[in-house]
């Protein structure tokens, strides 16, 4: 349907952009969690740590927005002031998956044929695992901690990735305007910085806005277990795994960490299909 | 309607009723609150056995015209018409139900690319026979019998193992064949064809082209959509020209094409490339500068080689673990300043031999030489400081485009880090290439998306031609392009080679194409060359069977001419 698209073509005279809905919350969202995050102060005024034993486990309340735990301590400004550590372990997780998905993808897509056999297999047989297990036994040898906690998701969600960054790598190699640069004589590792590179590395962004999302819902997995952050810090795994014991008594002290988790991975995700569709519209 | 008021051919009017009648179909689609015209005004009469055409370039809204006849425009169209009637029903006021007891039992539609209109997961027999079954044929093993007597009626060897394959495991002749079968299996009164052949070989496009004509000659009528002329002019009674939604020319077809009377009629008829353009203009020009320059007799003189090739040989491994010989013992030569024609169709070896001539690809056997040097025996590293000398243009420049590129950028990384210039320089080189090109000065900011195919065409040739080359292979370079702007392109093509004593080797596999701009011509067919000679001498004297057989799928729009 040719006038289709060139109805398409003329859209440019109408200067209205219009936003998706989707992305404003997401928006939204993803700048509450930046505030809370840098200055926590600002949106919670107690101490995430103060301690009112007349108080505890009491639901939420006009008083206490999320509830208060055992000891009292005001939930909401535990969440609050728990956002800084869950971004940091979340991005520092996707962060170390990414480089090493990089290093590894390069390897297997760019290597020489014995390298990357090796690279693949070895991408391979760590991808059979289940994620969760593979973080688990990583926790078990190097102990719990915050950065263990991040070492363990990052390196347990890498592999995945990595097989993403080798089928780009391995696209834009084949791509006609590599072969179009061939053809100007320009060096293999010129065409390879230049082209091959930065086109099969663009997509990342996005990937990489989704992985923060998605390691904070692991690192929560593996805090919930008893593995992560040590209380009395409110990383939000830490209170899930705080709130368990009262499940029953107080289900918001679970219930409210996991809306929060929700909504981070919700939002990351969400802005990072908004990157991944507007990389690929082109500029 | 500007011209069709003068034009003395208007719908002819019969005794007996029309079999469809179409009177000032207006078609327009819902944008937000305003509608968008696509098609203003079509009105034709089409009687039983009778073949009109509706030719046009992409925009031109034929697609658009033929989809409204079976109701597929979609939910945000406007169809508006005084009469739309096949024989007694009025095709205005159908429902989406009573639609589909019209279409595909009394409108069949052919669409362009049967790849993509037929389900890649059903064999082809069960779709065939899917049009029949909703049409009331309940036995099956009758439908069966229906589907293979179909498919043998339009020539498919083996039509029992066919009907059982999928679309994929058939090549695109056939497909397409198949999915005229399909539309034919109920005997639909009417046939609507969307570029029935458009991305067929020729000599399967004269094929698809003979089993339309035999259902016409059965008293189908026939609705041809096409941006081809000579398609057009071996099966149409009638043309309708269109350009921009409106209809500039309607009549006769051997009127139309034999004597066109709107500029753009004749501009189109003009465009069309063949031995009978040589040396000529196929766009008319702006100004009237005399094309003094386009003399294409060089009085039998030939440069020196520049592009060598010898005994290339090139075999690949299919998916089924089988080797097929694609370049089998291929030798040329390219001379200085001349043009020299590969022709051949899908799967011939043309471009693989263009690629090993550029030394993108490896021969299995054969030698390559670029200007008396060696080239495809030497080392890649070795290579690159020869490779500015010879350029190269793809049929499908965008791809050939990083993404992420504006034109100017793209030009930038094309000019030679070794010529030497500066910053400056190398900015004004890139106007410098533009201008070359005809593209205006401003089109360096934009990017290749968002360039039409003519425009992105202009720059891969400006690319290839930054690094001053004295050889341009161009592999199917205007094949993508609009016949107008296929023209200009040309055009451009003979006025650089010209200026520059650029040499050519030209592969297309547009016969037309590459009569009007070869000088010599290779003749290719499963990998070997078949024929080869001056390129008067191939099309006016073919001697191999299969060269005679292109030349005569030629002759079609100059035997309307």
């Amino acid at each position: 349907m040719t006038a289709v698209a060139s109805t398409k073509t003329a859209a440019p005279r109408r200067t209205r952009i219009r936003v998706a809905p989707g992305l404003v919350v997401a928006v939204v969202f993803a700048a509450l969690f930046a505030i809370a995050a840098v200055v926590p102060q600002i949106l919670a005024t107690t101490a995430p740590t103060a301690q009112d034993f007349t108080a505890a486990l009491r639901p939420p309340s006009f008083e206490h927005w999320f509830g208060t735990d055992e000891s009292g301590r005001d939930l909401y400004s535990r969440v609050i002031h728990g956002t800084r550590e869950s971004l940091l372990i979340g991005i520092g997780a996707a962060g170390i998956a990414l480089v090493a998905a990089l290093v590894l993808g390069s390897l297997a897509a760019l290597g020489d044929r014995f390298t990357s056999a090796i690279v693949n297999r070895g991408i391979e047989v760590v991808f059979a695992f289940p994620i969760l297990l593979l973080a688990l036994l990583l926790v078990s040898i190097l102990g719990a901690s915050a950065w263990t906690q991040v070492i363990a998701v990052g390196v347990s969600t890498a592999p995945g990735y990595a097989r993403m960054v080798r089928g780009q790598i391995l696209a834009a190699k084949n791509a006609g305007y590599v072969e179009a640069a061939r053809a100007l004589g320009h060096s293999r590792g010129r065409v390879l910085t230049r082209h091959v590179l930065p086109n099969a590395v663009r997509p990342l962004v996005a990937v990489f806005t989704m992985a923060i999302g998605q390691s904070i819902v692991w690192a929560s997995g593996l805090a919930f277990l008893g593995l992560g952050v040590a209380p009395p810090s409110s990383e939000w795994g830490a209170l899930l795994d705080a709130g368990r014991a009262y499940i029953l008594q107080a289900p918001w002290l679970t219930f409210v960490p996991g809306l929060v988790i929700l909504v981070l991975a919700l939002t990351a995700t969400s802005l990072g299909k908004h990157i991944q569709n507007s990389l690929e519209k082109g500029e | 309607m500007t011209i069709v008021e003068e034009a003395p051919q208007r719908i002819p009017v019969q005794d007996a009723a029309p079999r469809l009648t179409v009177r000032d179909l207006q078609v327009g689609f819902a944008k937000g609150r305003s509608t968008r015209r696509v098609v203003h005004g079509v009105s034709f009469a089409l009687d039983a056995g009778r073949c009109v055409a509706i030719v046009g370039e992409s925009g031109s809204g034929k697609s658009v015209t033929a989809r409204t006849l079976v109701g597929l425009t979609g939910a945000d169209a406007v169809v508006e018409a005084e009469e739309i009637r096949l024989s007694d029903a009025d095709l205005t006021t159908q429902t989406d139900r009573t639609w589909r007891g019209i279409r595909g039992r009394r409108i069949g539609f052919v669409q362009q690319d049967a790849l993509v209109s037929l389900d890649p997961l059903r064999p082809v027999g069960a779709e065939i026979g899917e049009a029949l079954r909703l049409h009331g044929w309940r036995d099956r093993a009758a439908r069966r019998r229906k589907v293979i007597e179909l498919l043998a009626s339009v020539d498919v060897p083996r039509p029992e193992l066919r009907a059982s394959q999928r679309p994929g495991q058939l090549s695109g002749g056939l497909r397409q064949r198949a999915l005229i079968a399909s539309a034919l299996a109920l005997d639909p009164e009417v046939i609507i064809a969307d570029e029935p052949t458009t991305a067929l070989d020729v000599t399967v496009q004269a094929q698809v082209l003979s089993l339309l004509n035999d259902a016409k000659a059965r008293g189908t009528s026939i609705i041809l959509i096409s941006h081809d002329l000579s398609v057009v002019a071996s099966l149409a009674d009638e043309i309708i020209v269109m350009r921009g939604g409106e209809v500039v020319e309607q009549g006769d077809a051997a009127a139309v094409l034999g004597h066109p009377q709107h500029p753009y009629t004749q501009s189109l008829v003009d465009a069309v490339p063949g031995g009978h353009t040589r040396g000529e203009r196929l766009a008319p020009q702006s100004s009237a500068v005399p094309n003094l320059h386009l003399a294409r007799d060089n009085g039998g003189e030939r440069g020196e080689p520049v592009l060598e090739a010898r005994e290339l040989v090139k075999n690949f491994v299919t998916p089924d673990g089988r080797l097929t010989r694609a370049v089998d013992r291929v030798s040329f030569t390219l001379h200085r300043g001349e043009t020299l024609g590969i022709v051949g169709e899908s799967g011939s070896g043309k471009s693989t031999s263009a690629r090993i001539a550029l030394a993108l690809e490896k021969a299995d056997a054969g030698e390559v030489r670029l200007l008396g040097r060696p080239w495809s025996a030497v080392s890649e590293p070795r290579r690159r400081a020869l490779r500015p000398r010879i350029g190269v243009v793809y049929q499908d420049p965008l791809s050939s485009f990083d993404p992420r590129w504006n034109v100017e950028r793209i030009l930038l990384d094309a000019i030679p880090a070794d010529a030497g210039l500066t910053a400056a320089q190398r900015t004004q080189r890139v106007r410098d290439l533009l201008a070359q090109v005809a593209l205006p000065e401003a089109t360096a900011v934009r990017f290749p998306l968002r360039l039409s195919g003519g425009q992105r065409q202009r720059v891969a040739i400006a690319r290839a031609l930054a690094s001053s080359p004295e050889i341009l292979v161009l592999d199917e370079a205007v094949s993508a392009l609009d016949v107008s702007v296929q023209a200009q392109i040309l055009d451009l093509l003979v006025d650089l080679q010209d200026e520059y004593g650029l040499s050519y080797l030209f592969i297309s596999h547009d016969l037309g194409v590459i009569h009007h701009m070869s000088d010599r011509v290779l003749v290719m067919k499963d990998g070997v060359v078949v024929e080869e000679g001056e390129s008067d001498q191939i099309f006016h004297a073919p001697e191999h069977p299969y060269t005679q057989q292109l030349v005569a799928s030629l002759a079609r729009l100059d035997a309307a001419r």
